[in-house]
């Protein structure tokens, strides 16, 4: 069965006709070629598909492509400006070497910029909690904390 | 992944026509986090999914002498609801610790007991809050109590065609607290090794400690000061999970206490008789002997978190800082 959809993406209208068994992540990666969300598990643990639906983080690989229409979402790649700069998060990710693999970045940035948008200046438990559904395999969480601190502007 | 075709009906009724029109073919969906993993799992595999997502009515939580939860509120929208984190903070605590942010934002509370995992977060406290579920379907509406709906591991009291359309909780008795603590490897994304939750309703005119001390005191001086005080446990409901095939009361233990002065002997005595009661099982998460074992530690410890709940009511939900 096949299904139009129209969404928001990254800020532009998107309109497409999909079939109706698939989930958010593939139509981001397969159909609309957009590879910063990456595909971990699959099985909505490891956060690495986390994209941002009404400013609100979810699973991309466990959400059906059509709860999305009519909303607004954002990856990876809507959080530079329009000139191409990092966001602050993603610049602060780069100071604090918060990046190894990278493979959990995206979804980390944008955990941690639906926890800051939410509460601006949280405290060390309520990042941790923030980004509990996003998996490190390297384990470098101690400085993606450190990270998420210092663009929330506390050092 | 399987095919499916997704319908989104607009109203319940629509909902329901194309549930039933669909029989055995069609799965609900709600927040989609276990259906979508069952169907990538091949434990499920449905040709139609009904979503139930955007229709008008099913997310609302509603105070009106009874609580109305929606079946399609999100563990993210009880975690952030005051009126639920005052008066019935037992389910605060089950949706602040189910999955992640991710998971949260997504998940709903009647899609959590509908799957009907022995290890639901949310079914423990709603048994203690006393949950009536009303179900509907194209022929006929029925309430059934939170312990006749569910009947086994994935089991519910849902025939073909029917939706759950809304949980109530009645009001509770004035002086009361409860808590529930989610016994777990590690603090986020895991499945809980127990879930244990306890309700208390106290007859708190008796209680001459309302000042300093015992808004400052810990948990066990203010039971000592109760016992002494003569305070008299009114109402009780301990409920537990992953203890048995199905989220269960322990209502032996509980008529220990029903109406009987706390102590923390008694309360000991209810624990003891809550953890011999529990049929829990040998699993990879965790063997049947701890399991009993923890079931005592915990009633107790909810116990006197809803008692502390009770005295300080403005406290911060935290289970893991209590003790």
């Amino acid at each position: 069965m096949k299904q139009i959809i129209k969404f928001s993406l990254n800020g532009d209208s998107v309109e497409l006709e999909i079939e109706s068994h698939l989930t958010l992540l593939q139509l981001l990666r397969d159909k609309l070629e957009l590879t910063g969300t990456k595909e971990g598990c699959g099985m909505g643990e490891c956060g690495a598909c986390t994209v941002l639906v009404d400013g609100k983080t979810v699973n991309s690989c466990i959400l059906p492509a059509m709860e999305v229409n009519g909303k607004s979402v954002t990856t990876i790649e809507g959080l530079t400006d329009v000139q191409g700069n990092l966001h602050p998060i993603q610049k602060a990710f780069i100071e604090y070497g918060a990046v190894q693999c990278g493979f959990c970045s995206p979804g980390m940035v944008l955990s941690a910029k639906a926890l800051l948008d939410e509460n601006p200046k949280p405290t060390e438990e309520e990042i941790r909690h923030g980004i509990a559904g996003n998996l490190c395999r390297c384990t470098g969480y101690l400085q993606i904390v450190q990270a998420i601190k210092a663009a929330s502007g506390q050092t | 992944m399987k095919k499916f075709d997704y319908l989104k009906p607009k109203t319940l009724g629509e909902a329901l026509t194309l549930f039933t029109k669909y029989g055995e073919k069609a799965k609900l969906i709600a927040g989609g986090t276990d259906v979508i993993v069952m169907i990538k799992q091949k434990t499920m595999a449905p040709d139609v999914l009904v979503s139930l997502q955007g229709i008008p009515g099913l997310d609302q939580i509603k105070l009106n002498g009874s609580l109305s939860i929606g079946p399609m509120v999100t563990h993210r929208a009880i975690e952030k609801s005051e009126i639920i984190r005052k008066n019935f903070s037992a389910l605060t605590d089950a949706a602040d610790y189910l999955g992640s942010v991710q998971i949260r934002n997504v998940a709903t509370i009647g899609g959590n007991i509908c799957t009907a995992a022995p290890s639901a977060d949310t079914a423990t406290p709603l048994l203690v809050l006393g949950t009536q579920v009303k179900i509907k379907s194209l022929k006929k509406e029925r309430t059934v109590s939170i312990e006749e709906f569910f009947k086994g591991p994935g089991e519910t009291v849902l025939e073909p065609g029917e939706i759950v359309q809304e949980l109530l909780i009645p009001k509770l008795l004035p002086n009361t607290g409860s808590a529930y603590y989610k016994l777990q490897r590690r603090l986020a994304l895991d499945l809980p090794l127990l879930g244990v939750s306890v309700l208390l309703s106290l007859d708190k005119d008796k209680i001459t400690c309302s000042d300093m001390l015992c808004t400052a005191s810990p948990i066990s001086s203010i039971l000592h000061k109760m016992e002494e005080d003569n305070v008299v446990c009114k109402e009780v409901r301990i409920a537990l999970g992953v203890a048995a095939p199905t989220p269960w009361r322990a209502v032996k233990a509980e008529a220990l206490l029903r109406g009987k002065k706390l102590s923390d002997e008694l309360l000991e005595e209810a624990a003891e008789a809550a953890a011999t009661e529990a049929q829990p099982r040998d699993t990879i998460r965790g063997e049947a002997w701890y399991r009993r074992d923890m079931i005592k530690v915990m009633v107790k410890r909810m116990a006197m978190k809803s008692i502390e709940r009770v005295v300080q009511p403005e406290a911060t939900v935290f289970p893991e800082r209590l003790w």
